[in-house]
């Protein structure tokens, strides 16, 4: 990483990472990039959060579906943990909960290839400074 | 400078800015009760942990009471000392302290002198409402010190005076809650730790927690065991204090009641410490002349300065902590030492009393001095040369003990041949004095000059470290004084750092030096008494017919019968001593 | 692939009647099957909406029509209307309650709203490992801002302007402490951020710096310029070793970018963060003690002032702030003063993070504005009590705080208020009891973990809240007197008008806000020898009904201590001196025969 050397470098840096995200979800596959956040907080490593991870990583390389998973905070659905975001290309972002192996499978064979919306989802109950 | 007015107890006032609510109260003629604050005036000694919370007032618009000790006047401020709300939080709090405390009372040592009991009497507590748990630790015996943990208060004085003030760093506070008190680390036990004995600890403390290793049964003991001669020495220190125990103004001299008390105890020769002093002067003196004078030569193995070694906190203290210095010291033993070695040999054959026979005991201002007389190299055989110390307070339990009317003693004087001795002798008690003793011995053998005034005022007074060049008849002799062994360390780093150059060095442990010595009537942090022991002790020097130790007949001629001269081969046997790398 | 155009959210998490949820989803596959649309919609359970209160929910997407307390006899003309013909149907749309007016989109329910995501905005969205991605939701944009564009006095007037207060409990303005930080004179002066966190349930600053780190060392930074500080330190409990780990990752992402180290953006601005862990109690999260305790001395607290804002760590000005409040920084700076100063109420403004816990159904970590009622929280957010059972206590402020009753449940949320009703804010810990929950034995548990966490320096503290706890085991242990309740009472008002510091002098709380709320249940267990929600084993009993125990020994044969007796096919007996009251016959007996009381 270079250094950051003025405000005006950091605009940039923002705008390029902020179209490098975009880039990814209109790339060559739209229907195929599938973003899938896990909610890694101690909460949520402690209730398995880390073995679902994996899963997922694992299984999707697996069967070729071209993902994308990363770690997160905690989402505050800490009644419900492991938590998982799963954002399919030009959907908005769906959140599962008491996501275990089971869980995680269903999620990949129903919802993110078939984008049938499977049982567990967690209803946002939030506004964000965005809104 | 500024001020502030605010009203305490309904009464306005002005008082200097920046100083506390109590202070302010006590300005006024009123009385905040206090436990765990302590301050040495001058001193530069503050116990200000805020923890016990007994001063607690009302201040107006606060949502709580105040800590008199801790809180700052400002401007406008009205305070209540005794409203019903505090009087009533300050008996809980110590009803609370109280019921996590033994009742020991009618058998603790410090019964009659400890500053709980008092409160509990001030406070007119009679019942305590909320018993529960005592939180119980294990005693700690040590050879000077007794750690009776039941009884801390948490009132940090001993942690303070130990970290802060001596900087040996044994005491502090452990565990949490409840179980929290003041402790070696790992409650690890006193004598293996760097505890050096000075004894401050058991100064301050405010309870029977902390306190000497009581030995005046043994003396009783032996007193009353017919095949034993028992001989007493007493420091020059204690006659200016003992008076205290007995309702005397701070400052008394005692030192012929001292001497009738003594012998009323039994005691079958009454001799001084002042004596050994007046030797060790001899010693010391000639070996700092013989290391100055070899420096001037330009003798590249001498070390420069010498460091006195007639207190044994301090001793111990630079074994421990600077263990790189041990050769830099005077190699003379302590005035106690040097008069139990010469008491179980020269005494003892001029009378013909086998060692064993002869039982030395010494009162002492000291604690360390219980510790420093049980050293191995001041054993022949396994007998110690000093066989017991008692401290000036146990002293006084004796005499209680006896029946003696102390005020009505008439004054007495020493026994001889070892209880004859000078002026120089007796400012070993205070601060700056022993280098004084020196300086007026050696100035004379240095310069075979009489000296052309004895009270060398440069040398005197409470400051921690002092500083000052005599003119040895044009040689500028430059001497440091430091008291306190967080002073000692202070003037020490100074010297290690190049910072000074000193060619003698006087080094006491206890703040004011032995006048204000762990086993001292206890001054319950008025500084006060301890600038009026030092001037009683200047008194009784200037009252001496003779004040240099190099003119005391019975060090003249006890070098004449016994040691040859300063520093000759039988005196570097019995007089002198080495030190050891305790770290 | 099948794709569905429609999608019927159930709400199947355990707040609404779960037996009706049940029923409305297989209502629901049958009608819309009835429709012929079943390739067109599905229907899936999802979590507690946490609006229970109108439960059972259905909501519908991709329009978001959100349907309350929907009954099986409504799911008809749902699919008929609304999936055939594209009609919501608008009786069982939910209505505003002060508007009246029917709502048919989720976002735009006051429900929704109940939850705006300040502090916690990244938490959850960014992956924290990514300085990119912070950076992609304006991070680090308020520090350029304030680098380039403002002096520290603007700054600080912004942040007093937003009205921001601590969120570390004591509610201190944040601009005020960085404004007296930045007048005390010094050659070297301090940021510390506080992430000891030790009210047990509170884990919201684990959370921030967990899922958002980059936010507390932007303001940090920030605070830095403010007050004149080129140093930064993070006391962190050694406990939260992926927050440290995250902490870690992003200090150095930080540096590597130039937003840490010299010369920040070319500024010539200078500042660095540390990190320090703390093993400490819970007292060390007090200031002065977390200073003792970075310095290497022991961790307890000392007399104020000196505040830390004028002597702080080395004796140098330290400003000190909480992670949370921290974490509030960046935003106010981006959306500036007269944004955040809107949300809340008059004197405590913005949102706080609290950790909901207890007997709820969705416990877990939330964000409301302040001014947010207790009912908003446990039953819109929270999804109300578990297992339908009836609310007994909300606690707030943790060991410091009290306990609040049902008449408070409509008090809004802000620091003076909670205060006004007996309790804190504390760090924003929230534990909700129901019915079965014994409050003195509530009181005792909060006094055990004061009694370990406590320092021991102050006597009030250390002695008197072993007293307290003593005579609360002393109650709940069934030995209790009616004058213990008063002697409770006194001793919690001395201990809190003379300990020394904030752990002491909030101890009793507990003790305090349950015998003014509840002290019905202290009398049950002093007059009455009775703990009338079963929890005090020490006052139960178990006695066995004659009539229905047939003999069959069990209970006999797994007593650990012989106190049944009795022939065999013959009642039997419990001697109850000698009973431990361990609950093995009752667990055992097939007859129901044996009864607690
Ligand atoms: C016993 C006690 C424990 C505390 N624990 C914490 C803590 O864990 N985290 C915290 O941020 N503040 C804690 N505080 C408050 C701090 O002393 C301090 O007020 C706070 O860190 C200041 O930051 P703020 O102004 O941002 O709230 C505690 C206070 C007390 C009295
Ligand atoms: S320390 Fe004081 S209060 Fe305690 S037993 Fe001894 S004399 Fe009594
Ligand atoms: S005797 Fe001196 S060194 Fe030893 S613990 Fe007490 S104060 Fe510390
Ligand atoms: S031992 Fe004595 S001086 Fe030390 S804290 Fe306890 S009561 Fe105070
Ligand atoms: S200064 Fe005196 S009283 Fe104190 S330790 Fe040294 S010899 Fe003992
Ligand atoms: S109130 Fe408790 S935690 Fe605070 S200083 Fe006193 S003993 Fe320590
Ligand atoms: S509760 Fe336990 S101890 Fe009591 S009678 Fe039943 S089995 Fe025995
Ligand atoms: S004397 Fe002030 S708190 Fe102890």
């Amino acid at each position: 990483m270079t250094k950051i050397k003025t405000l005006a470098d950091l605009l940039k840096i923002k705008e390029e990472v902020q179209s490098k995200t975009k880039l990814r979800e209109k790339s060559d596959h739209p229907e195929q990039l599938v973003q899938v956040k896990v909610g890694m907080a101690t909460c949520g490593i402690a209730s398995g959060a880390k073995e679902t991870m994996k899963y997922f990583i694992d299984e999707l390389e697996q069967q070729a579906i071209d993902a994308l998973v990363t770690q997160t905070g905690c989402m505050g659905y800490c009644y419900a943990e492991p938590t998982v975001e799963v954002i399919l290309a030009g959907k908005d972002p769906v959140v599962f909960g008491f996501v275990n192996k089971e869980k995680a499978e269903e999620i990949i064979d129903v919802y993110i290839k078939r984008g049938e919306l499977v049982d567990g989802v967690i209803p946002l109950s939030f506004r964000t400074i965005d809104d | 400078m500024d001020t502030v007015q605010l009203t305490i107890d309904k009464k306005p006032v002005v008082v200097k800015k920046g100083i506390t609510i109590l202070d302010a109260a006590k300005g006024m003629g009123i009385h905040i009760p206090t436990l765990c604050h302590m301050k040495l005036d001058d001193l530069n000694i503050e116990n200000r942990p805020g923890g016990c919370r007994i001063c607690v007032v009302e201040v107006n618009g606060r949502r709580n009471l105040a800590p008199a000790c801790c809180t700052e006047v400002a401007e406008g401020m009205v305070v209540s000392t005794h409203s019903i709300r505090v009087i009533n939080a300050r008996q809980t709090v110590l009803e609370l302290i109280l019921s996590d405390h033994p009742a020991d009372c009618l058998i603790c040592v410090k019964s009659g002198k400890c500053e709980l009991q008092d409160m509990a009497h001030h406070l007119g507590i009679r019942e305590i409402h909320y018993k529960g748990e005592q939180s119980t630790y294990r005693e700690d015996t040590s050879p000077a010190i007794i750690r009776d943990v039941d009884k801390c208060i948490m009132c940090r004085r001993c942690e303070m005076m130990c970290n802060e003030v001596q900087t040996v760093g044994v005491l502090s506070a452990i565990n949490r809650g409840f179980q929290a008190v003041v402790s070696p680390a790992f409650e690890m036990n006193l004598d293996h730790s760097v505890c050096t004995y000075c004894g401050q600890c058991v100064a301050v403390c405010p309870t029977g927690a902390l306190t000497e290793v009581d030995q005046t049964s043994h003396v009783v003991r032996a007193l009353s065991d017919p095949t034993k001669t028992v001989i007493v020495q007493t420091a020059p220190a204690v006659r200016a204090a003992l008076g205290e125990e007995f309702g005397m103004e701070a400052g008394t001299l005692v030192t012929g009641k001292l001497a009738a008390a003594l012998r009323n105890l039994g005691f079958d020769y009454v001799f001084d410490t002042d004596f050994a002093a007046d030797l060790t002067i001899m010693e010391e003196g000639t070996e700092m002349l013989n290391r100055l004078s070899r420096f001037l030569e330009g003798d590249e193995n001498v070390k420069l300065p010498i460091l006195t070694s007639c207190c044994p906190a301090w001793v111990k203290f630079f074994e421990h902590q600077f263990p790189q210095l041990k050769d830099i010291p005077s190699t003379a033993r302590s005035p106690q030492q040097m008069f139990g070695s010469i008491a179980k040999t020269y005494f003892a054959d001029k009378m013909s009393i086998r060692r064993e026979d002869l039982v030395v005991v010494s009162i002492m201002p000291c604690v360390a001095k219980k510790y420093e007389c049980g050293r191995d190299e001041f054993k022949v055989n396994g007998n110690p040369d000093v066989d017991y110390a008692i401290t000036t307070r146990e002293l006084a339990g004796l005499i209680k003990l006896a029946n003696i009317n102390f005020n009505r003693l008439p004054n007495e004087d020493f026994d001889l041949p070892l209880g004859e001795s000078t002026g120089a002798g007796v400012i070993f008690g205070t601060t700056g004095g022993v280098i004084e003793a020196a300086v007026r011995t050696a100035y004379e053998l240095y310069t075979k000059k009489p000296l052309p005034k004895l009270d060398f005022h440069e040398l005197r007074g409470m400051e921690g470290i002092r500083q000052a060049t005599i003119d040895f008849a044009g040689f500028p002799l430059k001497i440091g004084i430091a008291h306190g062994l967080g002073n000692a360390r202070r003037l020490l780093e100074r010297i290690e750092s190049g910072e000074s150059e000193f060619h003698a060095i006087e080094i006491m442990s206890c703040p004011g030096g032995c006048i204000g010595g762990g086993g001292q009537p206890y001054h319950h942090g008025n500084a006060e008494i301890l600038k009026k022991r030092q001037i009683a002790i200047y008194q009784e020097d200037g009252n001496k017919k003779i004040r240099k130790s190099h003119e005391n007949p019975y060090i003249i001629q006890l070098y004449e019968e016994f040691l040859g001269k300063p520093m000759s081969e039988k005196a570097h046997h019995l007089l002198h001593t080495k030190y050891f790398d305790r770290t | 692939m099948t794709d569905y155009k429609m999608n019927l959210l159930i709400c199947g998490g355990t707040g609404c009647k779960a037996a009706e949820s049940d029923e409305l989803k297989r209502s629901f596959k049958h009608w819309i099957e009835e429709v012929g649309m079943e390739d067109e919609a599905q229907v899936v359970f999802t979590g507690c909406f946490g609006f229970c209160e109108k439960g059972p929910i259905v909501k519908v997407l991709p329009d978001n029509t959100f349907y309350v307390e929907v009954t099986p006899s409504d799911v008809e003309v749902i699919v008929k209307e609304h999936l055939v013909k594209g009609r919501p149907v608008s009786r069982l749309l939910y209505k505003d309650p002060v508007t009246k007016k029917q709502i048919s989109e989720s976002k735009s329910m006051d429900f929704y709203k109940k939850q705006l995501r300040i502090a916690l905005r990244n938490c959850g969205f960014i992956n924290p490992e990514s300085i990119h991605e912070y950076i992609a939701r304006d991070g680090y944009m308020a520090l350029g801002k304030c680098l380039s564009e403002h002096t520290p006095e603007e700054v600080i007037k912004e942040i007093k302007d937003s009205g921001l207060r601590g969120r570390g409990g004591g509610g201190f303005p944040t601009g005020l402490k960085w404004e007296i930080t930045r007048e005390s004179v010094s050659d070297q002066k301090y940021v510390v951020c506080n992430a000891d966190e030790g009210d047990p349930g509170a884990f919201m600053d684990r959370s921030i710096l967990e899922g958002d780190p980059h936010s507390v060392i932007e303001a940090m930074a920030i605070c830095g310029y403010c007050i004149g500080a080129d140093k930064g330190l993070v006391y962190i409990r050694a406990e939260y070793p992926l927050a440290i780990e995250r902490l870690k990752i992003a200090l150095s992402h930080a540096r590597e970018y130039g937003l840490l180290g010299e010369d920040i953006l070319g500024t010539g601005f200078n500042f660095e963060i540390d990190i320090r862990l703390g093993a400490g109690a819970f007292v060390c999260g007090e200031e002065t003690a977390l200073i003792h305790s970075m310095e290497g001395l022991r961790g307890e607290p000392t007399f104020k002032p000196p505040f830390p804002s004028v002597s702080g760590y080395l004796g140098k000005p330290t400003n000190v702030n909480n992670v949370e409040t921290f974490a509030n920084i960046p935003v106010i700076i981006n959306k500036g003063a007269g944004w955040f100063n809107q949300i809340g109420t008059e004197k405590s403004k913005g949102t706080k993070v609290f950790a909901l816990a207890g007997k709820i159904n969705n416990v877990g970590l939330i964000e409301v504005p302040m001014g947010t009622t207790l009912r908003e929280v446990i039953y819109d957010i929270g999804g109300g009590i578990k297992d339908g059972k009836e609310f007994k206590s909300v606690q707030t402020g943790g060991p410091s705080g009290g306990c609040l009753t049902k008449e408070f449940l409509d008090t809004p949320i802000d620091y003076d208020n909670l205060i006004a009703a007996g309790s804190m804010m504390g760090s924003g810990g929230m534990i909700v009891m129901d019915e079965d929950d014994c409050m003195v034995a509530i009181a005792r548990f909060y006094l055990e973990f004061t009694l370990e966490e406590s320092c021991g320096k102050c006597s009030p503290c250390r002695i008197g809240n072993k007293r307290l706890h003593e005579i609360l085991e002393k109650i709940t242990n069934g030995n209790g007197e009616v004058v213990d309740i008063e002697r409770l009472r006194l001793l919690s008002s001395v201990i809190k008008d003379t300990s020394l510091c904030g752990l002491g002098q909030t101890s009793p709380n507990p003790v305090l806000s349950t015998i003014l709320n509840f002290e019905h249940e202290y009398l049950a267990h002093v007059t009455d020898k009775k703990c009338p929600s079963g929890q005090c084993k020490a006052l139960l009993q178990y006695d066995i009904i004659e009539d229905l125990c047939t003999g069959c020994t069990l209970c006999f044969r797994n007593c650990p201590v012989g106190a049944i007796t009795g022939e065999r096919r013959q009642p039997h007996y419990i001697d109850q001196t000698l009973c431990i009251k361990c609950g093995v016959c009752y667990d055992k007996c097939k007859f129901n025969a044996i009864k607690l009381s």
